[in-house]
């Protein structure tokens, strides 16, 4: 088939480009987001995240002049910098909004009362005057500069430990992981056992079973939250981890006995049958032939669940509660949006903070994720 | 006790529990009510193995039943009562209640919206990136990279797509690089997630986006896997690539593309994380399952709620029955 396309030279550089494209588009989104999360604040609200990577000229806030004064002689002087950390390269200043580039760098200014200004390229600044500066407001100083690339740990730094105010992103991964292992563990024994009946066992009914897994299969959850929340309430688990493992559990258990079933299915009937006229039991059978030849679907089905359970929001929402320290992370990004919804450096860090987890998995095991996407999709 | 150490608890209690009831309930089974001697040894080992399915079922089925079937029943059971008459049975008094709410009907007409737009058009996008990724070199390394929105939340996706989307007023350099082609091209910074209608379609994007590479994957597989003869006799019959593509192609892979369109469907119809983060339903964008969260977990309205919920169920029905059709033909 690759020689249609191969006879064609022209007609195969569209198809890598269309690629391209496509890739292109799918990839900037999150690119744009990554790349955001490694710029300070200041970046991030000046220019677009892909200018991030070349050397910007811009005009920063204006800086009011601070220092303490010198007197030299008859004139009082105060020296510093305006731009303490940073490699930027001055191009233009002004002392006033009006006409923020009217002086070039080094250029001596004659401000009012016999004050004099100059504001080299480094951002290095002397200002003179005849007199003290003594209760005196200074002026401010308004820069263009050009800023070479720069990329900060910075955010990471204060998202993950928690030194960012009401941001609490640590502790939110802990909560998101705590919910998530066992509420991926637990189904996959209590599926596996029932797929290997409704595989190998014969027994009434068994077609019908078949049909109602499916059927719940894609039964919205949003239906189960009221009753089984009252049902928690009831039986005096509230809200709280348990609950939330329990109600994962449940949900994901049609998943798991449909994939599993659907592979054992498939497994050779020859091997099953000897070992049963060796004498092994059923549940010998499961344990030591059944289980290990079913690793692959098992691993699809771990990963599905895992994915799932970790990018949850509306389970953790009702099942969990809203209470600040049990926050998971979907729930504690929602909460960023709308408090801190400008803060792109808080947002953006944060956010990947909890794609970063999800991102792994789908790269370590991209393979099984196709396998069981590919049993899984009801045929 | 510690979240962290309660989980460990867990895993190791329930995994424990698990084991111990299978293992323990065999045993019983085979050691003491029907044991595989004496002088009833046939009988008992046949009424042994009728048995023992429902013991290896018991476990899921019981938590299935609980956690899902019994809920729909309670769900339909609330969505006729009324919680602050103390539960009392009101009929379709809820349901009523909610025809009157335009938001409810803002609700379902997006619904119907996203429905007839995310599956066509992730369908279109995951076909087009299938056929295209699979005659080139680099095409696995391309697939992952489409496939990988896969694994973002839908709320992680939000945030992405609300940089992409974010606003600036004139004069201020745009830092969301939609506005900064717009405005690239000589337009107004506009606020895309308020400008209604149109908002729809820009939360929709984001769901597009995250399942374009699900379709893709099973698109893909579909297309391998059909028969090389028919494509090389279009071709020795001299019909162009596109023609092969839409002709031999597409009408081969047909039930595939039906199960991704309804995949995608029932992705649809729950969708509510992207609403909730992006917009939480303003600007007319609510959507069915958002409206549901609102009047069960904001408003406590658990009647109007549950009616909600399950005007959700009654558009999943008949993809339900269809698959359990479906089902039922394969395995007789």
């Amino acid at each position: 088939m690759d020689n249609i396309a191969g006879r064609k030279p022209a007609l195969t550089w569209v198809v890598h480009l269309s690629v391209v494209v496509l890739v292109a588009l799918w990839l900037l989104p999150t690119l744009g987001l990554l790349v955001s999360s490694f710029r300070t604040a200041d970046q991030i609200s000046n220019s677009g995240w892909w200018s991030a990577f070349s050397a910007q000229e811009r005009q920063a806030p204006a800086i009011r002049l601070e220092g303490e004064e010198q007197q030299q002689g008859a004139t009082y002087v105060i020296e510093g910098t305006l731009f303490p950390a940073t490699d930027t390269t001055l191009t233009a200043w002004g002392t006033s909004s009006r006409a923020p580039q009217a002086y070039e760098p080094g250029q001596s200014v004659d401000l009012d009362d016999g004050w004099q200004l100059v504001v080299d390229d480094r951002g290095l600044f002397r200002l003179s005057a005849p007199q003290s500066f003594e209760g005196e407001r200074l002026p401010r100083v308004f820069t263009t500069a050009t800023t070479p690339p720069e990329f900060t740990l910075q955010n990471y730094g204060n998202v993950l430990s928690g030194s960012t105010s009401g941001a609490g992103v640590g502790q939110a991964f802990l909560n998101t992981l705590t919910v998530s292992i066992p509420a991926t563990v637990i189904p996959i024994l209590v599926a596996a056992f029932a797929a290997y009946a409704l595989a190998w066992m014969e027994f009434p009914g068994r077609a019908l079973l078949v049909a109602a897994v499916v059927g719940l299969l894609v039964v919205p959850l949003q239906l189960a939250l009221i009753p089984l929340l009252q049902l928690h309430n009831d039986i005096g688990i509230g809200k709280g981890y348990l609950g939330v493992w329990l109600a994962h559990t449940g949900f994901g258990l049609p998943l798991a006995i449909y994939l599993l079933r659907n592979y054992m299915v498939g497994l050779p009937k020859d091997i099953i049958e000897n070992a049963r006229v060796d004498g092994a039991t059923d549940f010998q059978v499961f344990v030591k032939i059944v289980l290990p030849l079913s690793f692959p679907a098992l691993a699809s089905f771990a990963i599905f669940q895992f994915l799932w359970t970790w990018n949850d929001l509306l389970v953790a929402l009702v099942f969990l509660g809203t209470d600040d320290d049990r926050l998971v992370l979907t729930a504690r990004l929602v909460n960023l949006m709308g408090s801190r919804g400008g803060q792109w450096e808080i947002l953006a860090t944060s956010a990947f903070v909890s794609i970063a987890v999800p991102l792994m998995v789908f790269f370590a095991m991209q393979k099984y994720l196709v396998r069981g996407l590919l049993a899984g999709s009801v045929k | 006790m510690h979240p962290a150490v309660q989980a460990v608890l867990t895993i190791v209690i329930g995994l424990g529990a698990c084991i111990g009831y299978f293992w323990a309930s065999n045993q019983l089974l085979d050691r003491v009510i029907f044991p595989a001697r004496g002088a009833n040894i046939a009988r008992n080992i046949r009424r042994a193995s009728m048995i023992r399915p429902w013991l290896f079922l018991f476990p899921a089925m019981f938590a299935l039943g609980l956690y899902l079937a019994w809920p729909v029943l309670a769900t339909l059971w609330l969505s006729l009562t009324d919680r602050d008459q103390g539960g009392a049975f009101v009929g379709l008094a809820n349901y009523a209640q909610m025809s009157q709410d335009p938001k409810f009907w803002e609700a379902i007409r997006n619904n119907l919206l996203w429905l007839v737009v995310v599956p066509a058009a992730s369908t279109a996008f995951g076909l087009l990136a299938a056929q295209l990724t699979d005659r080139i070199g680099w095409g696995n390394i391309a697939k992952s990279l489409i496939f990988m929105p896969m694994a973002i939340s839908f709320v992680g996706a939000s945030v992405i797509w609300k940089l992409v989307y974010d606003f600036r007023p004139v004069g201020q350099e745009q830092i969301g690089i939609l506005n900064a082609i717009w405005t690239g091209l000589g337009g107004e910074p506009q606020t895309w997630l308020t400008m209604a209608p149109w908002n729809s379609f820009f939360l929709m994007a984001v769901l597009i986006w995250i399942q374009t590479g699900f379709a893709m994957v099973i698109l893909s597989a579909a297309l391998r896997g059909i028969p090389e003869e028919t494509v090389e006799a279009a071709i020795v019959d001299g019909a162009s690539p596109l023609q092969i593509f839409f002709r031999i192609k597409v009408p081969q892979i047909r039930s595939t593309i039906v199960v991704v369109w309804t995949t995608i469907t029932l992705v649809v119809l729950k969708i509510f994380d992207i609403v909730l983060a992006m917009t939480n339903g303003q600007w007319e964008t609510q959507v069915l399952a958002n409206y549901m969260y609102d009047k069960m977990f904001r408003a406590f309205d658990w009647g109007v709620g549950s009616a909600a919920a399950m005007v959700i169920m009654l558009l999943v029905l008949p993809i339900l029955v269809w698959n359990v059709v479906n089902v039922r033909r394969e395995t007789r």
